[in-house]
């Protein structure tokens, strides 16, 4: 089953965007707690995707489609035309660090790579994809 | 969307964020914990028990205060979180770091 998603690139969506997951898992019998997991990931994905590639431009339109089939992992795709930072490229700082630069990013990151299975980048059409994915249990 | 209200109990400083913390609302609870310290707030608290949901964001802003609060001797104590906020919170090794504890009456001792 596929559920997409398209929104401006206004942190304000943030929320929308979260109800959009949570709705669409709910019906696949994914636990609350997976659900809650892949919810912080990919907000933490799409602000990012928001703040630094789009300016938090509303204007500025990206899609997120949810790819949720029993016994396969879940499959979230984001799809924009902005600048790729690719997370696989960009190493965490420690948490030692964070708390004396007294950064207040830098976490967000180390989030998705705990949280999720697998990230890559792929291009298509002038679009950049972003394809993440989990395994989860489904009743 | 965040609501942020904050009353005092004993000369403790109650900090109670309603809703969700995210990208967008962490500047709500990065203003409210930096006007309690600007106040003279050495005891403070974190009801959590109606918040919903925290971000990266919002957990950056906790861990951004942590060494002042060393260097200013003010202790802060998170409790009343669901499930999985507290998940939130263990999945970065931060439950670590941070005091966070089931019950007001726990928090309190902590900050004691």
């Amino acid at each position: 089953m596929k559920y997409s998603y398209k929104v401006g690139c206004s942190p304000e969506n943030l929320r929308g965007i979260r109800d959009f997951i949570r709705g669409s898992l709910r019906n696949h019998g994914v636990s609350d707690l997976d659900i809650s997991e892949m919810v912080l990931a990919i907000d933490e994905m799409c602000s990012n995707l928001m703040i630094h590639a789009h300016h938090c431009n509303p204007n500025d339109l990206f899609e997120l489609h949810i790819f949720a089939e029993k016994n396969h992992p879940v499959i979230f795709e984001i799809i924009d035309d902005g600048t790729v930072f690719d997370i696989n490229k960009f190493h965490e700082p420690e948490l030692g660090n964070i708390i004396h630069e007294k950064r207040k990013g830098g976490l967000g990151i180390r989030l998705v790579k705990s949280i999720m299975d697998n990230v890559e980048y792929t291009q298509q059409g002038g679009m950049n994809i972003c394809r993440l994915t989990k395994r989860v249990q489904f009743n | 969307m965040v609501q942020i209200k904050r009353l005092q109990e004993d000369g403790t400083d109650i900090i109670v964020p309603i809703g969700e913390i995210d990208a967008s609302s962490s500047i709500e609870l990065d203003l409210t914990i930096a006007k309690s310290v600007g106040e003279g707030f050495t005891r403070i608290l974190v009801d959590c028990s109606a918040l919903e949901y925290i971000s990266s964001a919002g957990l950056g802003v906790f861990m951004s205060y942590i060494e002042e609060f060393n260097d200013k001797h003010i202790k802060m104590a998170l409790f009343g979180m669901n499930d999985k906020v507290i998940n939130t919170f263990e999945i970065l090794g931060l439950s670590e770091l941070l005091t966070i504890v089931a019950t007001k009456e726990e928090a309190k001792q902590k900050v004691a």
